[in-house]
């Protein structure tokens, strides 16, 4: 049942233009955006990041996780932790660090799901996620339902992070790392075999690919990821909770690839600025005669991700390849 | 732990176990016969929590209130299915369980602007609201045993309905083969509405029955699904006698974790899946 549904694994000569071009107007913005815009495209970014390791399990191996979010959240909380109630802490070894612990928690979370498929899968990553959830929920060493604060944003030395265009850039940077990282994975070798078990795992066993441990592989590899996306999230907003690593921030990041489209990485940048593009916008909607319309945007976000999973399942990309194809249909 | 205290944990796990098979049976149901992993069950367990809250104050009556309810939820579950579920049997589960989730952002949000967002509670019965004696200091609430006898009727009036019946001869015959089903001129379309409504009518009931003793608050479905997922994945999916056992395991690491062990109470259950998943990665009674 997890058929592929949209995989523009190479990217055609159109959209790899309007994506340098949106890469530009990245690099331009905080010279034009105003400080809360930036604060914003940064949080964008971040999420973007997160939504491409996800990307890497979900559009490239098939595998549909719904309980992403507790790497984010561990990496988060991991910064946290590390950084003293006085002091900034550097950068250079909290980051690695914190990555390292996502990645483990995901190998050992990983090691029991990967083992089950399909709808096992998706419940057994939720219930696992939830089990971290919990344990930082009502443990009061953990942080308890509040959550921790982070007081100084890491120091790196060679450059302010204080400083939020400085963070901006910072973020730029990784989210791009990470992309040309995860192309160049999808075209080598260990991203070929983590395709074929997408497409037919019982082939790739049967031709010699031990597919527990690319499945397990990947799971770190997209769980680190994930926690590269957290720790950011930590540094930026200054502040942890347990609804990082809740179910509903691991639904969002699913719907986020699902807006953008699979399994390309590309898309799953462009899902995460549309859906956190949505999200602000049904919070921001005004009071209609007295009735606060986006106190409700749960509301008007549960009728969206209805109407794009009833009318556009394979998101933007797809809608937009589809129109695309219409058109060189019509010409020829 | 003297003998009385070990009889009230045991029944409280056995009361809990019970209440989880009911909301447990409908999602591996809907999930063993229509192939849909559904993310609001958990919404339809709050629903009749809210239900009960509304129609037991407009009726003065909880057991008028629990067949009103019951009704209203199985035409609701025959709207939800023609409107919305039929057309996701055979899409990816990736697609249901996005629609399923912006389904419970949907639930939530209709709870809030028709009920408000405050914690209700609802009076037990004047009935059951007694308790029995068990020791000088130590009594069992009778409304407690009322809720295991209603859960032990549904769950036999499911067996039953399931194994001894027509209706179930053709459910099952559609679950093993939809197209040899349809072609014996069965109308499998109405079949899968009815299971769709039986499932959620069990957790509408579910949340109707418990609302005297957890009180009716919002997002109470949440915490409540991920339990009936890790009973699900412990019973294997599709599997209502596994959903049974495991919800009873459940149940019982649960209650006895929680006085026994209290400081990883909460990861205990699992820790209980993780073990299963070992052993067996495809639940205790895979269909």
């Amino acid at each position: 049942m997890s058929a592929p549904q949209s995989h523009l694994e190479t990217l055609p000569r159109g959209i790899q233009i309007v994506l340098a071009l949106g890469v530009i107007a990245l690099a331009v913005f905080p010279f034009v955006g105003t400080d809360f815009y930036q604060q914003m495209v940064t949080r964008m970014m971040i999420l973007a990041i997160f939504a491409m390791s996800l990307d890497l399990l979900q559009g490239v191996t098939g595998l549909v996780s719904l309980g992403h979010a507790a790497y984010f959240g561990v990496a988060g909380y991991t910064l946290a932790f590390l950084t003293p109630e006085g002091e900034a802490v550097s950068l250079w070894w909290t980051l690695p660090v914190a990555v390292l612990a996502a990645g483990a928690a995901a190998l050992v979370i990983g090691f029991f799901v990967v083992r089950t498929k399909g709808i096992y899968f998706i419940m057994v990553t939720m219930a696992f996620a939830q089990m971290v959830f919990y344990l930082f929920f009502d443990n009061r060493v953990l942080g308890g339902s509040d959550g921790i604060y982070i007081n100084f944003k890491p120091d790196a030395g060679l450059f302010d992070l204080e400083n939020k265009k400085v963070f901006y850039y910072f973020t730029l940077f990784c989210l791009l790392a990470v992309y040309f990282f995860l192309r160049r994975l999808l075209w080598s070798p260990f991203g070929r075999a983590l395709a074929g078990i997408r497409v037919n795992e019982h082939r790739m066993r049967a031709v010699g690919f031990g597919s527990f441990s690319y499945k397990l592989t990947a799971f770190t590899l997209a769980g680190a990821l994930a926690g590269l996306a957290g720790y950011l999230w930590g540094a930026q907003t200054g502040f942890v909770n347990p609804e990082l690593m809740g179910f509903h921030q691991s639904a969002h990041v699913i719907m986020m690839i699902i807006l953008g489209g699979m399994g390309n990485f590309a898309g799953a940048i462009v899902g995460a600025f549309a859906f956190e593009f949505m999200l602000e916008l049904f919070k921001d909607l005004p009071s209609i005669g007295g009735f606060n319309v986006g106190k409700h945007w749960q509301m008007w976000m549960g009728l969206f991700i209805v109407l794009v999973i009833c009318f556009a399942p394979r998101g933007l990309l797809g809608l937009l390849q589809k129109l695309m194809h219409r058109k060189g249909a019509g010409n020829e | 732990m003297d003998f009385a205290n070990f009889l009230i944990q045991l029944l409280n796990s056995v009361q809990y176990g019970l209440l989880l098979f009911m909301l447990a049976a409908g999602l591996t149901l809907i999930f063993g016969i229509m192939g849909v992993v559904n993310l609001a069950h958990g919404s339809f367990y709050m629903l009749g929590a809210y239900l009960a809250y509304s129609l037991s104050g407009l009726f003065g009556s909880f057991t008028l209130a629990i067949i009103g309810g019951a009704i209203l939820s199985v035409i609701f579950g025959l709207i939800l299915e023609r409107i919305l579920f039929r057309y996701f049997y055979h899409r990816d589960h990736l697609d249901q369980v996005l629609l399923t989730f912006g389904l419970i952002y949907i639930f939530e949000e209709s709870r809030s602007l028709l009920w408000g967002d405050d914690v209700h509670g609802v009076a037990i019965p004047a009935l059951l609201n007694g308790s029995i004696t068990l020791t000088e200091n130590q009594s069992y609430p009778v409304y407690r045993l009322f809720m295991m006898g209603v859960c032990v009727l549904l769950a036999i009036g499911l067996y039953l309905l399931i194994n001894k019946t027509r209706l179930g001869m053709k459910i099952r015959a559609g679950a093993f083969n939809r197209d040899m089903t349809e072609s014996l001129g069965i109308n499998i379309k109405l079949i899968h509405a009815v299971v769709f409504a039986i499932g959620v009518a069990l957790a509408t009931t579910a949340g109707m029955i418990a609302s005297p003793i957890s009180s009716v608050y919002p997002n109470m479905g949440s915490q409540v699904l991920i339990m009936c997922f890790v009973v699900v994945v412990i019973g294997g999916i599709g599997s209502v006698r596994g959903a049974l056992i495991a919800a009873l395991l459940v149940g019982l690491v649960d209650t006895f974790g929680k006085v026994l062990l209290p400081q990883v109470a909460g990861m205990l259950v699992y820790m209980l899946m993780a073990a299963v998943l070992l052993w067996k990665p495809e639940g205790l009674f895979k269909q």
